[in-house]
């Protein structure tokens, strides 16, 4: 039954997409459900990346995260974006562990906290929400950019959106130029010197590896933008 | 790589379900990943709960029992454990009297800790955390996420446990574990990578003929690799680390802890260069403990731990513990 819900709202929303208000939460239960195959498909990868600066295990436990959140956002949807962002931040908190566990827990659930009880947001909401989240991980983590961390692509990723939808871009070519951003800022980096986390123990040896969290966090972020352009 | 598992997945269930079965004196919870010390919370008693990524056993869960550890917290291999994990320990060891979070400076294991300490406060129960940071192999603590927490744990644990055990209040357990803390240092050398379920394999490449000097506990590369060394040779270079860094001035406790590969054999051989390099330091040794407790899965090589110790903290240490992984006097 649920399911069938779910097609016709998915329907209703690719039939009429509201140009004011396009983020609604069924557009990011769909984001859940790429963002999930995005993790799973890339789990090896995540975990490979991990294993000359970290401990190999970011593909395992973001996995085992995106699954459980999965799992529960699909057992009681939550009616409104906010509540669906907080319910996924939640479950990674309590399912990942490590520090990306909090760090994408926090991410979420400062996100949806700051839209809100609205049912539909524009774009520019949920870019603001993206930055309170974003805000939220750079304060429990105290990293800064450069630092080769998530925020390396997270930080790109919403100047590039807020760029984009100043210049007057729809939601979908605002969330693309993100994506791209967030590729870009993960690919960079690779020649930085790991100043956080378990990499940092590296010193300059953590050099010439691209950052695992921050490949993470371009992956979620062109699944959003996949979502946006309808084939997420 | 072969290894002694089902499936990756379930090596930490499958573990806990083991241990359960060895250690009727512990309530283990498998579903949820918490041991806690049968008859918690204890009338007036500091609840001791520690925790972090599992693969360095018997670290925490072989900790727990008289005179230790409360409630230790196992997380996946080489995670921390989740803030769910460490609220649900401390409401099951608090007493009233508080509970004391013992914390290894790990990234990861910090925010999760953090986190369950205002979770747990919300809760009603009072909370204090002590961070262990004592691997001297991290030099510009700047540039890093700080010293990270090892060896010195189980002299944290096990001291702050006996303070906790006699019935000294929350304020003096957390003085004396930080007091344990400030006063260790550690230095590890990996012979070999080691080999996480997971990733099926080593975690990095040590060639044959070289080792990695200052590593750490997750599989993590050290700072510098050298040509392979003897026994004591690998004993001066640590013993000087630790030393230089400490400069203690008084009787000290001594750790040679292996991490997880190295035979004892080869261990007591290393402790009987570690104690001539620290005789040749003029460093009196007031006791000595040597063997497996915090390891790194399937890694070979050894870290010793140095701690000074005065006459409180060594009446604590020798104060009587029963758990699985370390039992004296009981």
């Amino acid at each position: 039954m649920r399911t069938t819900g779910e097609r016709t709202t998915r329907t209703a929303m690719n039939a009429t997409p509201d140009p004011e208000a396009p983020v609604d939460a069924a557009f990011l239960r769909r984001w859940l459900e790429s963002a999930t195959a995005a993790v799973e498909r890339e789990a090896p990868r995540l975990t490979e990346l991990d294993s000359p600066i970290g401990d190999a295990d970011h593909g395992t436990n973001m996995r085992r995260g995106f699954l459980a959140a999965r799992t529960a956002v699909e057992q009681e949807p939550p009616p409104t974006p906010g509540g669906v962002l907080v319910l996924i931040g939640r479950t990674l908190i309590s399912t990942v562990g490590g520090a990306s566990g909090p760090l994408y827990g926090t991410l979420l659930r400062r996100a949806g906290k700051e839209l809100g009880e609205e049912q539909a947001v524009s774009a520019a909401r949920l870019r603001d929400a993206l930055r309170a989240g974003v805000d939220g991980v750079a304060t429990l983590g105290g990293a800064v950019p450069g630092d080769k961390t998530m925020l390396d692509a997270l930080l790109p990723a919403v100047d590039a959106l807020t760029g984009a939808l100043d210049a007057g871009g729809g939601a979908a070519d605002a969330l693309a130029a993100a994506a791209a951003a967030a590729d870009e800022g993960a690919a960079a980096t690779v020649p930085m010197r790991a100043r956080k986390g378990r990499a940092s123990y590296l010193g300059e040896r953590s050099i010439g590896h691209q950052d695992p969290g921050a490949t993470s966090s371009a992956l979620l972020v062109t699944a959003l933008a996949d979502t946006a352009r309808g084939d997420g | 790589m072969k290894m002694l598992i089902n499936v990756a997945e379930n090596v930490v269930a499958d573990a806990l379900r083991g241990f359960a079965a060895a250690h009727p004196e512990l309530t283990v919870d498998v579903e949820r990943r918490v041991i806690v010390r049968r008859g918690a919370p204890y009338e007036g008693k500091v609840g001791l709960v520690s925790g972090g990524g599992s693969g360095h056993e018997p670290l925490h869960g072989g900790f727990v029992g008289k005179g230790m550890l409360d409630a230790a917290c196992p997380g996946e291999v080489f995670t921390s454990p989740v803030p769910d994990q460490m609220v649900r320990a401390a409401a099951a060891v608090d007493s009233g009297a508080g509970v004391l979070f013992i914390v290894k400076n790990y990234t990861g294991d910090v925010l999760n800790f953090q986190m369950a300490a205002e979770l747990a406060e919300d809760e009603g129960v009072q909370v204090v955390s002590v961070l262990v940071d004592d691997d001297v192999a991290v030099t510009d603590s700047l540039y890093t996420a700080g010293r990270r927490g090892t060896g010195a744990t189980l002299f944290v644990e096990k001291i702050a446990g006996a303070a906790a055990e006699e019935g000294a209040p929350l304020d003096k357990v957390a003085a004396l574990a930080r007091q344990v803390n400030s006063a260790s240092r550690t230095f590890g050398v990996a012979l070999s990578a080691c080999s996480t379920p997971a990733k099926g394999g080593p975690t990095f490449d040590l060639p044959d003929g070289e080792l990695e000097l200052g590593v750490g506990i997750h599989g993590e590369p050290g700072r510098e690799r050298r040509a392979m060394m003897t026994s004591g040779e690998i004993a001066d270079v640590t013993v000087e680390a630790v030393v230089s860094d400490l400069n203690p001035d008084g009787p000290v406790l001594v750790l040679v802890n292996g991490m997880g590969a190295t035979p004892l054999l080869e261990l007591y051989g290393f402790n009987a260069e570690v104690q001539r390099a620290l005789a040749e330091r003029r460093i009196p040794v007031a006791r000595t403990l040597v063997g497996n407790y915090v390891t790194s899965l399937d890694m070979a090589g050894a870290s010793v731990t140095i701690c000074q110790a005065d006459e409180e903290l060594l009446r604590l240490y020798d104060a009587p513990v029963s758990t699985p992984g370390l039992r004296w006097g009981c």
